[in-house]
């Protein structure tokens, strides 16, 4: 994946702002949903990891 | 559960009729005629108000409060509600103010067994207040800083962050943020567990479970009669995040994100009870640090007109020996320009940490010792699917613009399954 990525960001055109429709999309958000929020919550307090995908990263709770 | 649905259902209901309200009145200041310079000040204005809320349910048979084997049933209902208001003058600055609120309910059938008995509590609420306030330019330079509360029987954390956000070069942006957690952890003990260097004073014993009741009963030790003299102890995190996002083409744009994470303070948790191959039992040990390194790829595509592949890899490691790779695809299929369906897929997998071990496992000798199961090695499956209706001039014209609704069912190696609905609402002016 991290191949595909630089190969992809190198590759990279520049996109005027009357193109970028499909990018505004909400759904091609580079986020979580709203509706994510409380899986992310809960993957946090069940799994060792944490962090790097807008969610918790340890501490404000119990968890790990 | 009823008052909490009947809650949420009326909140909808009032927020409907608040923004169906129409003012022709232009609430804008105008500016003083006489003044040399004439500066618009805005006021703020309520522009988008978010719910979103959950219900969860799990079961499983490793739980960490009986040593690794025993019930993990648990359910939890939570609301948040977000109000975000935003105003502008007349250099072009945006200022926006998110204000938030969050209330858990949980039940943790594992919890009543911090009392050896079975006897102790296992419900219990969490609230979380939280404001953030941003600050954009022209340019799209964006300043922020937040402040967010979390309080609940046994834990209290007080945060804060601030971040800067700023374009670059062809449809790139970098954001960076950094966020400190203090928190404290309540030391509840296993009733057989509980110091014995706690006065002995009436001849009886209070034992407080790890969700607060308090039952008194023949014995020699005594913690205390209220939950303000239990002690605590101290945990903080510290968390630099670096987030770089690229539009490739029209169709293209990635992401990479990495945090950088160490903690400090008090790390176990104090009910998480350990038994050893000699049959001896003590509260679970861990070390005072951790440092964690985790690092995300995000690819979202969107392919013809209707199909969008939303894509993720996260590799994590941290030095309590942990190593775990996440990946994850969801497809939203576009019903109509407005509705899709998105099914998902998630898989994570991990080594074991250093310090974990099940059942009777641990030797005496071993330093530190957890036989929680978030530690142990395993792989987990997470799918399931997601509509997302979002129609210009809002559902059934009102203010109500988007609407998400998606279900998950989650399942490890170790037995532990889990199923969540969750519910998004956005508002908007």
């Amino acid at each position: 994946m991290a191949l595909v990525l630089i190969t992809t960001v190198t590759s990279c055109v520049n996109v005027k702002a009357y193109q970028r429709n499909k990018l505004n999309d909400s759904e091609m958000a580079l986020s979580n949903r709203k509706v994510e929020k409380n899986e992310l919550n809960f993957e946090s307090y069940r799994e060792g990891a944490a962090g790097a995908n807008g969610g918790k990263t340890g501490g404000g709770c119990g968890c790990n | 559960m009823k008052k909490i649905c009947l809650t949420v259902v009326g909140l909808y209901l009032l927020l409907l009729q608040a923004f169906s309200q129409s003012s022709t009145k232009d609430t804008t200041l105008q500016p003083v005629v006489d003044s040399p310079v004439a500066y618009i000040i805005k006021p703020l204005k309520l522009d988008e108000i978010n719910i979103v809320s959950s219900y969860y349910d799990q079961n499983g048979d490793h739980s960490a409060v009986t040593g690794g084997i025993g019930t993990e049933k648990v359910t939890d209902i939570s609301n948040g509600i977000e109000l975000k208001f935003l105003t502008s003058d007349n250099d072009g600055y945006k200022y926006t103010l998110t204000t938030g609120l969050g209330i858990d309910h949980h039940t943790s059938a594992s919890s009543a067994y911090v009392n050896k008995s079975g006897a102790s509590k296992t419900d219990g609420n969490r609230i979380y207040p939280s404001i953030h306030y941003t600050e954009e330019n022209q340019k799209g330079t964006i300043k922020g800083i937040g402040l967010y509360y979390s309080s609940e029987y046994n834990y209290h954390s007080l945060a804060v962050d601030a971040s800067y956000s700023h374009k670059i070069g062809k449809g790139g942006e970098i954001d960076s943020k950094f966020s400190a957690y203090f928190d404290k952890v309540k030391l509840i003990y296993p009733s057989e567990l509980i110091p014995a260097s706690t006065p002995i004073s009436t001849g009886t014993t209070t034992i407080t479970s790890a969700s607060g009741r308090t039952t008194t009963v023949g014995g020699s030790y005594s913690s205390g009669s209220g939950s303000n003299s239990i002690p605590t102890s101290p945990r903080y995190t510290y968390t630099g995040s670096l987030d770089y996002s690229q539009i490739i083409n029209k169709n293209l744009q990635a992401s990479v994100l990495l945090d950088l994470v160490a903690q400090n303070g008090y790390l176990s948790l104090p009910f998480h009870r350990v038994y050893f191959t000699d049959g001896s039992e003590k509260v679970e040990y861990l070390p005072n640090n951790r440092f964690k390194l985790p690092i995300g790829f995000r690819l979202n595509y969107f392919m013809g007109d209707n199909v969008i592949v939303r894509s993720y890899y996260r590799y994590y490691t941290d030095d309590w020996g942990i190593k775990a790779h996440t990946a994850s695809i969801e497809v939203p299929i576009k019903i109509t320009p407005f509705f899709s369906i998105s099914p998902f897929y998630r898989y994570y997998t991990q080594t074991a940490s250093s310090y974990f071990a099940g059942y009777q496992e641990h030797k005496t000798s071993d330093t530190y010792y957890s036989s929680n199961y978030s530690y142990s090695a395993f792989s987990s499956s997470f799918y399931g699917a997601g509509i997302h209706l979002a129609p210009s001039g809002g559902i059934w014209k009102t203010a109500l613009t988007t609407l998400e609704i998606r279900y998950g069912h989650y399942s490890q190696t170790t037995d532990l399954n889990s199923n969540i609905l969750s519910f998004s609402f956005e508002f908007k002016q």
